[in-house]
């Protein structure tokens, strides 16, 4: 960094730290036509520049952030055809609508249902897995990146290989359980069983990227305090629990709310696993998901007023989970910190 | 601490490492066969020799070439242009004095939690006015620029760059973006490099709103692969063998990257 920052500038910085500094500018004997102009540019140049430089930001956010949550309101209050464009104003119609479709509250529960089955097991094994690498192994950066490698397949993909090796007759793992004497396990048409087979794709994604995130948190807890637990005869296992734990409680609702707001809105992985032909979550919706049925009132039934409507329910869920989450891990934290 | 790690530690997670390869073979695996042996389950554990025909059966089936092109090209234009204006932005954020900073910079990690999903609805309907939809453009320009770009350039750029250098460039009468590119943009290389790795990634693998916004024949390769197995028949080899090529750019990426990658989510993970 250093040579390069400074080469350019560098024969200038020699003179302004040989003038002292400042003093070269207001009496100086300049020339003074010039001065007033490039002084009122630099003065312009600094007040302006920091606006331009976020602009970019603000300009693509105006354009898919902001105007689309206002918009999808807009829209979720109108009938409004994905090929026809805007119709009448119908007020919360669409919300009604959407509330009595039989299917809502099932892909709400399979929503919940999937987000659970991935969260909690993830951040229990991504918080052990954390834990045995905050050793001092022998290729630690080999471990961490072995870890890693199952982020580098898409969703998609994931959803492909996983959906042979989850197959209901020839699937790799009920082959694997036949041979241990367990019936072949319906993974495409059960309830519970898709959810947990959808489930598994998400944790084997983001298990390992998510144990390097309280990795690092772990390191920045001081030795110390393992040191002086140690000299108090507590076990290794103890000193996880009491010190490690604790200690990286504000990371841990970090992880917990961003795969809140991932996690809600699963896509790919229930609908590349689907094998009707309908592809909306299973023949019975046993696994679909809210998203989905964004997709499905939009895209499939060609009605945006409710694909919006389902929309912004989704994210009052995503907003509502998100708070119950961060409630619940304070309230862990502070009956952790009492005892 | 100092612990030595027994054989219970390197067990457990070299077991979990074999759980994490695992599937890149199975893929492999059935991709290797014939269709007739990949649809009777389980094919013999070690890789037949029909991976080729597969690969050749996918090109015939799917626009694979021009998917691959659209998803290279996608994929690097927008973690460019996210590198880009992320550093102006992170540094403005968190170098430069101007009215409404803090204020703006709460939008910018507010907007971080809405979902991508809320907007996909107006997202359409503006790309359907502007007549973009169906072309890679409506893939890329919804992400020029993430709000997790600013913040991460901005977390970084705090410490990075000391105040001294910025006021030394300015006294000697350095314009604002001279200072941007000859002392912004060295320090930020290395947190730049992990920022376009990760938005490079996350737009390759990205579905939900390609899915929607492109057709059967302009495909990025998430959708081709969607494509690969929607057929009335579920031919595995076929599929599997699309999966692992999908993979593989990655893969090559994650090889010759994945230190920087490991760094950088230990160091968002301590900044963020």
């Amino acid at each position: 960094m250093s040579q390069r920052t400074l080469d350019p500038a560098g024969a200038r910085d020699g003179e302004a730290i040989a003038s002292p500094p400042r003093a070269g500018r207001p009496p100086g004997p300049a020339p003074a036509a010039p001065r007033p102009w490039r002084e009122r540019r630099a003065a312009w140049d600094a007040r302006l520049a920091p606006y331009l430089y976020v602009s970019p930001f603000f300009l693509v956010f105006a354009v898919v952030g902001a105007f689309p949550l206002v918009y999808t309101a807009y829209v979720s209050v109108h009938d409004w055809s994905l090929l026809g464009g805007k119709g009448d104003f119908v007020g919360f119609q669409n919300y009604r609508d959407v509330w009595a479709n039989p299917y809502f509250s099932k892909h709400v529960v399979n929503t919940l249902s999937i987000f659970v089955l991935s969260s909690v097991p993830q951040v229990v094994v991504a918080v052990v897995l954390a834990g045995l690498l905050d050793n001092q192994l022998r290729g630690r950066t080999w471990w961490r990146m072995s870890i890693l490698l199952p982020f580098v397949v898409s969703p998609v993909a994931v959803a492909i290989i996983f959906g042979s090796v989850f197959g209901d007759r020839y699937g790799l793992l009920n082959e694997l359980l036949g041979t241990v004497g367990i019936g072949p396990i319906a993974w495409h048409t059960d309830r519970l069983a898709s959810h947990v087979a959808i489930a598994t794709m998400v944790n084997w994604r983001w298990t390992g990227f998510n144990a390097l995130i309280f990795l690092a948190a772990m390191q920045a807890v001081p030795r110390d305090l393992y040191e002086s637990a140690a000299l108090d005869g507590a076990s290794r296992v103890r000193q996880f629990l009491a010190i490690t734990l604790p200690m990286i409680r504000p990371t841990m609702i970090f992880v917990v709310i961003t795969s809140t707001i991932g996690g809600l809105q699963i896509f790919a992985e229930p609908r590349l696993f689907d094998e009707t032909t309908a592809r909306n979550g299973g023949s019975d919706r046993q696994f679909g998901t809210i998203t989905m049925l964004v997709y499905d009132f939009g895209w499939q039934l060609r009605d945006l007023g409710r694909a919006s409507a389902t929309a912004w329910m989704l994210f009052v869920l995503i907003m509502l989970i998100a708070l119950v989450n961060l409630v619940l891990m304070k309230r862990i934290g502070s009956l952790a910190g009492e005892r | 601490m100092t612990r030595r790690p027994g054989f219970l530690v390197y067990g457990l997670l070299a077991a979990f490492v074999v759980g994490s390869a695992a599937p890149f073979y199975w893929s492999f695996l059935l991709g290797s066969h014939t269709a007739q042996v990949a649809a009777q389950g389980v094919p013999p554990l070690l890789p037949g020799g029909h991976f080729l025909d597969n690969a050749s059966r996918v090109m015939d089936t799917v626009p694979f070439w021009k998917a691959l092109g659209n998803s290279v090209l996608v994929s690097s234009v927008c973690a460019t242009s996210t590198v880009v204006f992320g550093t102006l932005a992170g540094y403005a954020f968190a170098k430069l004095r101007f009215r409404g900073r803090s204020a703006l910079l709460a939008g910018v990690v507010a907007t971080m939690a809405v979902p991508t999903q809320l907007g996909i609805v107006p997202l359409f309907i503006v790309m359907s006015k502007l007549g973009w939809t169906g072309t890679t453009w409506s893939i890329i320009v919804p992400t020029l620029v993430t709000a997790f770009g600013v913040f991460f350039m901005r977390q970084y750029l705090v410490d990075a760059v000391p105040d001294e250098l910025i006021e030394a460039a300015r006294m000697d009468g350095c314009s604002q973006i001279r200072v941007v590119w000859h002392v912004v943009a060295p320090a930020a290389r290395p947190a730049a490099a992990i920022l376009w790795l990760f938005t490079f990634m996350a737009t390759w693998t990205d579905f939900f709103w390609p899915f929607i916004a492109l057709p059967a024949d302009n495909p990025t390769v998430q959708v081709a692969l969607n494509q690969l197995q929607s057929g009335f028949f579920k031919d595995y080899s076929l599929v599997l063998t699309g999966a692992t090529l999908a993979t593989v750019p990655l893969l090559i990426l994650f090889v010759l990257t994945g230190r920087q990658l490991v760094a950088g989510i230990m160091q968002g993970a301590v900044k963020g």
